[in-house]
């Protein structure tokens, strides 16, 4: 795992460790450095604001009430935050329980996603993935990720067969990795 | 090792959430025995993660990190874990403490055991020489004791006194042979005749049947120098200087 660490900060394991301790302000530097990832993507799936507003709450005071909830095993911390407010928002969106154990989470992601500069990168990575993709794969992709259809959701919604939308979301993610 | 192929499409549809029913049960069956698709899925995981970068943009607003930080104070984790990590420690440092009380203790009892042991010895010893000088007191004093007094042959014996004193000590004893019986209520008197000053008593004796008498030992002042030696015939009583004119006196000092 890629220590994440911006520019002249304290590492994610250290802030999180501190968090531990009741220290708040680590609490408050990893809001700083990853609430813009975590509203982006609730806000992206619920199209709400204020839907957006509890997610990134919900997310961050978990995260505050039992820090060891992520461990380094777990990938890094930024992505990790930007799966589960995803699949939050998603469960919210569709009025779901939460399915995933948050726990079981695990992430295996190339790009260091604490500093600035790299998540700039990385955004721009995906931006152009996701606008080489063929459309239908692309669409796919977001309805799933976006909105949570299941997969027969959304082959009856674009009247495709099952088999292809399971390999065109399987190909698109499969696309975005390549990219890095 | 590559992940199984039949299960890639839905390892992606799980990382997504969007695998129910009887293929996703399947699905986690097969995860907990495979290592290779849990790691597919991990990466998958990470791929959604970067579409969660795709729509970054716009920041939460202001409001949203002062609701965080109100509700955060309001739940203060009081530095739990701290005070728990500090308390954790408290009975290493207690045993540690025992561990170090123990060790010097046991140093000390030792060194004690030692010194005990060191006294015992010495105590015998003390009481061996202790016991070496009763025998030899008990010998200069017996009653029962056999005093010969060696003469040159076809001497007569004479009466005859012998005094050893250690004046850095002030220890004297003195021995006397073949004295004259003395009438009642009479003593001969020891005197310790000092360089410069009076005679000083040296101990009041009768001699037995045998005309034998010891003095061992007598009080005296201390470190006095002697000039000589010599003997009165006083009360029994004894007197605290001269009262009769000298009958034996040291010779050849």
């Amino acid at each position: 795992m890629s220590a994440a660490k911006s520019k002249g900060g304290a590492t994610d394991v250290s802030l999180l460790w501190a968090m531990r301790s009741g220290d708040e302000s680590a609490m408050v530097k990893l809001y700083d450095r990853y609430s813009s990832i975590v509203y982006a993507v609730a806000l992206r799936v619920l199209g709400d604001t204020g839907a957006a507003e509890d997610v990134l709450q919900e997310v961050f005071m978990q995260l505050w009430r039992n820090p060891g909830v992520f461990d380094s095993s777990r990938g890094n911390l930024g992505a990790w935050l930007g799966v589960i407010s995803r699949n939050r928002a998603i469960d919210s969106l569709r009025r779901r329980r939460p399915e995933t154990d948050v726990a079981d989470v695990v992430i295996s992601v190339e790009p260091d996603m604490a500093g600035e500069a790299e998540r700039a990168r990385a955004m721009e990575k995906v931006r152009g993935a996701l606008g080489s993709m063929p459309a239908a794969q692309r669409s796919a992709l977001e309805m799933a990720y976006f909105e949570g259809l299941t997969h027969t959701e959304i082959a009856d919604k674009t009247g495709e067969p099952l088999g292809t939308i399971k390999t065109r979301i399987r190909s698109g993610l499969q696309a975005l990795r390549k990219a890095f | 090792m590559s992940p199984h192929e039949q299960f890639v499409d839905d390892l992606a549809l799980l990382a997504l959430g969007a695998l129910q029913g009887d293929e996703r049960v399947a699905l986690e069956k097969h995860l907990e025995g495979c290592a290779a698709c849990r790691r597919e899925l991990a990466q998958l995981h990470g791929d959604m993660a970067l579409l969660a970068l795709s729509t970054a943009g716009p920041t939460p607003p202001r409001r949203a990190r002062e609701r965080l930080l109100k509700a955060v104070a309001q739940e203060p984790r009081i530095g739990t874990a701290a005070r728990r990590s500090w308390w954790a420690l408290v009975p290493w440092f207690a045993a540690a403490a025992f561990v170090f009380l123990a060790a010097f203790f046991w140093r000390q009892s030792e060194r004690l055991a030692q010194r005990v042991a060191a006294l015992q010895t010495e105590s015998l010893e003390q009481r061996a020489q202790l016991e070496r000088a009763r025998e030899v007191v008990l010998t200069l004093t017996s009653t029962d004791a056999l005093r010969v007094t060696l003469v040159a042959a076809q001497t007569p014996p004479q009466p005859q006194g012998k005094v050893i004193y250690v004046r850095d000590r002030s220890s004297l004893i003195f021995l006397a042979s073949n004295m004259p019986a003395l009438p009642a209520q009479k003593a001969y008197e020891l005197w310790l005749i000092p360089t410069t000053g009076a005679p000083i008593p040296a101990g009041v004796f009768r001699p037995d049947a045998h005309g034998s008498a010891t003095v061992i030992e007598p009080r005296l002042p201390p470190r006095v120098e002697a000039k000589t030696f010599a003997i009165t015939v006083e009360p029994e009583q004894g007197s605290s200087a001269p009262t009769t004119p000298i009958v034996m006196m040291g010779a050849g000092v």
